[in-house]
């Protein structure tokens, strides 16, 4: 029967401890590129970005809350001294696709785990646009949003959490701001 | 015998270490604040703290995160970042003398606090290109 050297087999137990031990150490460590600017970043911003003329910082603000209402979000935090306004709502997750592929594996024998509920989380933010000579404009701002969400399954196990980015969605809500700022102009 | 000794001795420690109550996390530390402070913070020749403010808020955007909370007497802005994992991050920026803002951030990884200066460096780069800025290492 082979047998370790005793010095040896302590040798090994260092080791695998070593090891788990750096192992539970890499899992938790921040990825290197989050808090990098990407390629990307100018572009994203862009998206998420427009600049409206003609509204002061305060009622820029009122019209994006206006928004934010009418598209069934509540208001979680606000500092109006620097321009932000955060939301949130909760809405179901489910899709057709995911039921049905859920059907087909349980057909199969296999278990599949549906979206059940979301999160969805606004921050908005404005900022008064400049001038020529880089002053603040009172009469001009920029405004940007950034979405996320989380989702959870049946179980209540979060499945995914990420950054909403299709430009869609951020082209419908500044169409729906448009509107607001004219109705908050002529006060309806 | 000397094997059989050295892993009971790891066994007991790993068990004793499991009986330390979690609510140690409250107060934990990794690191001296002295040495956290030295890659938390930075020094900006500006005395304007709604500006610096409100050029973190646009840093983080960038940075894909959203504000979760603003306030400018505080001097404070908490926001997350989703994207297959979790970030959260909370600047401060406050006074120092009559011509700077000092401006420290933190953050934290999933269930982590992030304690190695690489992604503080990162952050303060992008804040820089923010601010038009330099940020100044304090001591």
């Amino acid at each position: 029967m082979y047998r370790l050297h005793p010095g040896r087999r302590s040798g090994w137990a260092v080791v695998v401890l070593v090891l788990a031990a750096s192992l539970t150490g890499c899992a938790a460590t921040i990825p290197k590129d989050a808090l990098i600017p990407t390629p990307d970043t100018l572009e994203r911003r862009q998206l998420q970005s427009r600049r409206l003329d003609g509204i002061s910082e305060t009622q820029l603000l009122a019209a994006s809350a206006g928004v934010l209402q009418d598209l069934g979000f509540n208001i979680d935090e606000s500092e109006t001294k620097l321009g932000v306004i955060v939301a949130s709502k909760d809405r179901s997750a489910f899709s057709a696709g995911q039921i049905t592929a859920a059907v087909a594996l349980a057909l199969l024998g296999a278990y599949y785990s549906v979206d059940k509920t979301q999160k969805i989380r606004v921050s908005l933010v404005t900022r008064p646009a400049l001038s020529a000579d880089g002053k603040p404009r009172p009469d001009a701002q920029v405004i940007r949003i950034t979405i996320q969400r989380l989702v959870w399954n049946v179980e209540n196990q979060l499945t995914r959490i990420e950054a909403i980015e299709e430009p869609a969605i951020y082209q419908a809500f500044f169409e729906k701001l448009s509107k607001s700022v004219f109705l908050e102009a002529q006060q309806i | 015998m000397k094997t059989r000794k050295l892993l009971s001795t790891l066994v007991c420690t790993c068990l004793l270490a499991g009986c330390a109550p979690s609510t140690k996390a409250v107060m934990e530390m990794d690191q001296s604040a002295v040495q956290l402070r030295s890659y938390q913070q930075r020094a900006f020749d500006t005395a304007d703290k709604e500006q610096t403010l409100r050029s973190v808020i646009a840093t983080l955007q960038d940075l894909s995160f959203v504000v979760d909370k603003a306030d400018l007497d505080l001097g404070t802005v908490s926001a997350t970042k989703l994207s297959g994992y979790q970030v959260r991050m909370t600047v401060t920026a406050r006074p120092r003398g009559t011509t700077q803002m000092l401006v420290r951030a933190n953050a934290q990884y999933m269930d982590k606090a992030v304690e190695s200066p690489k992604p503080y460096q990162d952050f303060f780069t992008a804040l820089e290109k923010s601010m038009f800025l330099t940020a100044h290492q304090v001591d």
